[in-house]
């Protein structure tokens, strides 16, 4: 039972919960309960979708394996991630997705949905047996190179029409490789006064104005990754009034970081694509806000540290973000009005699990439905701690930094497994 | 002065004047018998370069040797290092053996920023080029070169002196620090490049860009030569080096287009034919040979201010009160 709990931000509420199922949800409710939340001032939001997640497993556990990747969702309040296909081996086969699937379901704290890579070995050359990862135990349904693009076109094409025959979609990472060879942080003012290799805008956004049409051309669903720059969100928005089917997804670190923070030579700020202007910080918010941008995936991508400890040039690419996705969605978001709780709800676990079709995450919290919650406290404020992290990786680009809000509890199927903002085993009674 | 040097932006107005007001005093030293000061004897000195050069190098050493340093030659092979190990094992390493000063050359832009900034190395640390940064001492030994042929004198800076910088600023941390060195000392920069070579966001930076030399030859009292990197053909940012040549390069005839007073500066090693045709590069308005010698009295000024003394009234010679101001 859960007193008080603010529903999508709502009035106080109780939520009663029972095999695994919301049983009852009103005003004082009398019934019998093993256990009793309070739940006063905590917002509740249906359990988080993460549609971009790095595990790392198989291949790099030093950075971070299924279990201390499904540790650090829970702790962010997340009760599904969709596990990124660049691994070692690659997620290219129904083997590797089911290994990686069945590892999601021993560590019991989110359920994992793995995406099958595009093509064999993420070599962009040969489509990989998508069929056979979509038949699995895993039920494959999204499919990305993420990490490398989908460049050349007529594959690009091939993968789109290929996953219609069992609803799937390509989720593309669009970066046109000619045009970053060398690359190392945006290219702009900041590019050109620091001397590194620059990451055009135009890289990423004539990929997407080419997806997009290849899109509408053989009638499938698109995909596109963490979106950054205000180009491409006005292409995003061009192919949806064409009535197109195309999504796209933002990361917490675009909606608040810019690359001036790369003047510091810093490693932790190193990221694909990279931090981009203030300019297009503001376009990313506002697309979030209005809906062009349907949802906030976090790109979570740990790396040990002497990855991260060594120089700009050499450094690995990528953030930790599921223990923070929250409390930066609600300081770029929520606390600048520009999206409710109930928008938090959709963009973070409405519309990413609609986008992944998965069946039983991103439901209404309403009676009846798969108890899949997380109990946010909004006026909580502290300082980022990364050594507190689940995470088996601290490259955090929010180390010290004052970020609003903390995940209180998070329900997966009505069983805990945070509860006071900590970790609980899963299956031990709350 | 700050305890590092890794930027051009580093330097105050004051800061880079000092530096060439020391640097005229031990240019004096070179003239002597015994070209040697003892300032910093028993200070540990070590030249890291990840990268050759052997002109950089031998004019940091030189500097080092003339101030009687304990110099440790640090090649450290890096480029096939896929992790950052190197870098920060090879600093630790420094550390333990107790560097005063570290002067880096990197081929990544940033590294000894990052040296600067980590808490690998506690001595101080001396940008020798970083990737297409920044190269502060070129840009000082630049500075000094200049001011010797323009403005002479201690204390003077180079006030509406008119400075046009050739070729791929793009690529040129010799132009990086430069615009920002020039502008402090309070000259007027024009880059000519081809749109290719010039950095994306340059209408930020404190200088005009023009891609027509022939229109900046006329109100140029230096013309500072960048080196092009063959390579960089293969890349497309110019058709034909015959082509770059035709409208980039520097020849006798756009010599003479330039007021009498006019230098030209190479930071070398000179490409001759395309960025500069023999008869420039030997024309004794060319300050290329100069600017080698004047590395050397820049350099020695630069150590002695970060690990000597700080202030100029430690400099070896008495006389320049006026510069100390
Ligand atoms: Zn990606």
């Amino acid at each position: 039972m859960i007193r008080n709990a603010q529903i999508l931000g709502g009035p106080a509420q109780d939520i009663l919960i029972a095999d695994g199922t919301f049983q009852q949800i009103g005003t004082d409710l009398r019934a019998e309960a093993d256990v009793e939340i309070d739940a006063t001032g905590l917002v509740a939001l249906p359990g988080l979708v993460d549609l971009h997640t790095h595990l790392r497993e198989p291949g790099r556990e030093d950075a971070e394996t299924v279990l201390t990747g499904t540790q650090a969702a829970a702790k962010g309040g997340y009760t599904a991630v969709h596990a990124m296909a660049n691994t070692f081996p690659v997620a290219d086969t129904a083997g590797v997705v089911e290994q990686v699937w069945r590892l999601g379901k021993e560590s019991g704290y989110c359920d994992v949905q793995p995406v099958g890579a595009v093509t064999v070995g993420l070599e962009g050359k040969k489509l990989a047996e998508l069929g056979a990862m979509h038949d699995s135990a895993a039920g494959v349904r999204v499919f990305s190179d993420d990490g490398k693009c989908v460049d050349d076109a007529v594959i690009m094409r091939r993968a789109l029409e290929y996953v219609k025959a069992f609803d799937g979609v390509v989720a593309q990472h669009a970066q046109e490789p000619r045009l970053t060879e060398g690359a190392q942080m945006n290219e702009g003012q900041v590019s050109g006064e620091l001397g590194l290799g620059g990451w055009p805008a135009v890289a990423e956004e004539s990929i997407i104005a080419r997806d997009v049409l290849l899109a509408a051309h053989v009638g499938s669903r698109l995909h596109v990754c963490h979106v950054s720059t205000a180009g491409s969100v006005e292409i995003i928005r061009w192919a949806k009034a064409k009535g197109w089917d195309v999504t796209a997804e933002v990361t917490p670190h675009h909606l608040l970081l810019t690359d001036e923070l790369v003047r510091s030579y810093d490693p932790v700020y190193k990221v694909n694509p990279p931090l981009r202007t203030a300019e297009d910080v503001q376009a990313l918010r506002k697309a979030l806000a209005d809906g062009t941008i349907d949802a906030v995936a976090t790109d979570h991508a740990p790396h040990p540290a002497e990855d991260k400890d060594c120089e700009w040039a050499v450094a690995a690419m990528g953030m930790v973000g599921l223990e923070t996705a929250l409390s930066v969605v609600q300081q770029a978001m929520v606390d600048t009005g520009l999206l409710n709780w109930e928008g938090v709800a959709d963009r973070m676990s409405h519309r990413p699990a609609r986008i992944g079709r998965l069946a039983g995450h991103g439901r209404p919290v309403s009676v009846g439905e798969p108890a899949n919650l997380v109990l946010f406290d909004p006026a909580y404020r502290g300082t980022v701690n990364p050594e507190s992290f689940a995470t088996r990786s601290r490259n955090t680009p929010y180390r010290g930094l004052d970020l609003p809000g903390r995940v209180h509890a998070t329900f997966l199927r009505g069983t805990a497994t945070v509860l006071a903002g900590e970790l609980v085993e899963p299956g031990e009674p709350a | 002065m700050k305890r590092h040097l890794v930027s051009a932006a580093d330097l105050s107005r004051d800061d880079a004047l000092l530096i060439l007001d020391t640097a005229e005093e031990l240019a004096q030293l070179s003239g002597r018998a015994v070209k040697k000061l003892p300032t910093l004897r028993g200070r540990t000195v070590v030249n890291l370069f990840f990268e050759d050069s052997t002109r950089t190098k031998t004019s940091f050493e030189v500097a080092e040797k003339r101030l009687s340093a304990d110099v440790i030659n640090f090649a450290a092979k890096g480029s096939s290092v896929s992790k950052g190990e190197s870098l920060k094992d090879t600093a630790l390493t420094l550390q333990a053996m107790g560097a005063d000063a570290v002067v880096i050359r990197h081929h990544a832009s940033g590294a000894p920023a990052r040296l600067a900034q980590s808490d690998w190395l506690h001595g101080s640390v001396i940008n020798a080029g970083d990737g297409t940064h920044e190269h502060p001492t070129q840009a000082l030994l630049d500075a000094f070169t200049l001011r010797r042929h323009l403005n002479p004198g201690l204390g003077n800076d180079l006030s509406g002196r008119r400075v046009t910088i050739v070729g791929d600023v793009l690529h040129s941390r010799v132009a990086r620090s430069n615009v920002l060195l020039l502008n402090t000392l309070g000259a007027e920069v024009t880059f000519v490049a081809p749109p290719t070579l010039v950095p994306i966001g340059i209408e930020h930076w404190p200088c005009e860009v023009s891609y027509d030399l022939d229109a900046a030859l006329a109100k140029t009292d230096a013309l500072m030569m960048l080196r092009v990197q063959r390579e960089r053909m293969n890349a497309a940012f110019f058709p034909t080096e015959r082509e770059y040549a035709r409208r980039y390069g520097m020849n006798g005839r756009r010599l003479a287009r330039l007021p009498e007073h006019a230098v030209v500066m190479h930071p070398g090693p000179m490409v001759r034919g395309m960025e500069i045709t023999a008869e420039v590069a030997d024309s004794p308005r060319c300050t290329a040979v100069e600017q080698v010698a004047n590395g050397v009295s820049i350099r020695m000024a630069v150590l002695y201010l970060l690990l000597g003394g700080a202030t100029l009234a430690d400099a070896p010679s008495t006389n320049q009160s006026e510069a100390a101001k």
